[in-house]
């Protein structure tokens, strides 16, 4: 099909390409799904649609009705596709953006129509998650539809990311992605753990720099109650942590194989690299990695032009992930 | 054989205001029952009173999650890195 009725009707069924090229181990092969290829620019859009989707099945937000506003935390992707979705459905996004992400992110959010609220960058996506939770409290007419909380979210990976990877590549033994909301993980790993509970999934973080620095006490960490509430513990094989500096090498090193892709794809894009030379010797294995997004969000941050440990450095101060 | 472990800014105060401390020990779990006792303030803190893991802390040695690995049984050997962390929304992406 080439002819669609709606921008929505692009959202998922993304390629998958071989990037074994990349891969430190003959046995091992590697496949990337590029999920760039989403009308908003990223895995999102599915996250998206599908929280929307719930709300609208659930009553909770009525198309065409006037006056509806929504208040999502976000350090980018999900606000950008939330206003891409709200935009076209005629809702009032409120965004609560942590200050230091890359100025292509909030831009983007200024293009669909979202409306911008700052949080301290010092204090991360936690910082916004945690000033979008009081500002829905005091404005319990705004929806909050809440990803890190959302089943909507890993649904939308249970029943699409998840058999669109099982139906491209039957043969996967490891699923590489990142860990922010864990919608991914949760969604995909549940689903390819039905399909064969012998499939592998590991989780690639970025350090927290920074970030953690801000947190007053313990408690002030964060687990996505979604993480809690559907058994992440169960479901991950493996978290691992990749540096800025792997991050960018990686990023720069897919250019190679013709991938312009963003810098949690490079993350994850080592974390798969770091899987596959755990691979014991003379054993075949096939991994799936998520591409996030597409490089465009970040060429202010110079990723590939400029100094390496420039870059790194400047990195290690945005939020990517 | 001494790993060296680093610690989040919230703890801190708790060993005398060092970022890294070195302990001797070959498992997590012995090497985070040293910290305890050279620095009680830390007590409860990383480790729960039922003895696991406080869910709001994550140990990293060499970047994995002990989580994943053997949990407090996960062995360190000499030179090892060691890092507490608060956990925290990796980002919303």
């Amino acid at each position: 099909m080439t002819r669609y009725s709606s921008v929505l009707d692009l959202i998922g069924e993304t390629p998958m390409v071989d990037v074994s090229a990349l891969s430190p181990n003959p046995n091992v092969k590697i496949w990337t799904k590029l999920e760039g290829r989403n009308p908003a620019g990223s895995v999102k859009d599915r996250v998206a649609l599908s929280l929307v989707e719930q709300a609208e099945a659930d009553g909770i937000l009525v198309p065409g009705a006037p006056d509806q506003i929504l208040i999502e935390p976000s350090s980018g992707n999900t606000g950008i596709a939330l206003a891409m979705v709200c935009r076209m459905k005629g809702y009032h996004l409120k965004v609560v953006l942590p200050t230091n992400v890359s100025i292509e992110r909030r831009q983007l959010l200024e293009v669909f129509g979202a409306e911008i609220i700052e949080s301290p960058g010092s204090e991360g996506s936690n910082g916004a998650v945690r000033m979008a939770r009081g500002l829905a409290a005091e404005h319990p007419e705004w929806v909050f539809l809440y990803q890190y909380a959302n089943p909507a979210n890993p649904k939308a990976h249970y029943e699409h990311t998840g058999p669109e990877i099982f139906a491209d590549v039957p043969e996967i033994t490891h699923f590489v992605a990142g860990l922010g909301t864990s919608g991914t993980l949760l969604g995909v790993g549940r689903y390819l753990k039905e399909q064969n509970p012998d499939i592998q999934v590991w989780a690639i973080e970025p350090p927290t720099g920074e970030m953690v620095d801000g947190l007053r006490n313990l408690d002030d960490g964060y687990i996505p109650p979604i993480f809690a509430d559907l058994g992440g513990a169960e479901i991950l094989d493996r978290k691992t942590v990749v540096r800025p500096r792997e991050s960018i090498e990686w990023t720069r090193k897919m250019t190679e194989l013709g991938l312009f892709v963003g810098i949690s794809s490079g993350a994850i894009m080592a974390g798969a690299v770091r899987c596959a030379s755990q691979i014991p010797e003379g054993q075949a294995a096939t991994i799936v990695t998520i591409a996030c997004d597409d490089g465009w969000k970040y060429l202010s941050t110079g990723a590939w032009t400029d100094d390496i440990d420039t870059v790194v450095d400047r990195a290690s101060k945005v939020i990517y992930f | 054989m001494p790993v060296s472990i680093r610690l989040p800014t919230v703890l801190r105060p708790q060993v005398g205001g060092q970022a890294t401390v070195q302990i001797e020990g070959s498992t997590i779990g012995e090497v985070l029952s040293t910290l305890v006792a050279e620095h009680p303030g830390l007590s409860g803190q990383v480790i729960a009173e039922d003895g696991a893991l406080n869910k709001f802390v994550n140990i990293y040695v060499n970047d994995d999650d002990v989580r994943y690995l053997q949990q407090l049984d996960t062995p360190v050997a000499d030179g090892d890195e060691v890092s507490i962390l608060p956990a925290v929304a990796g980002g919303a992406n």
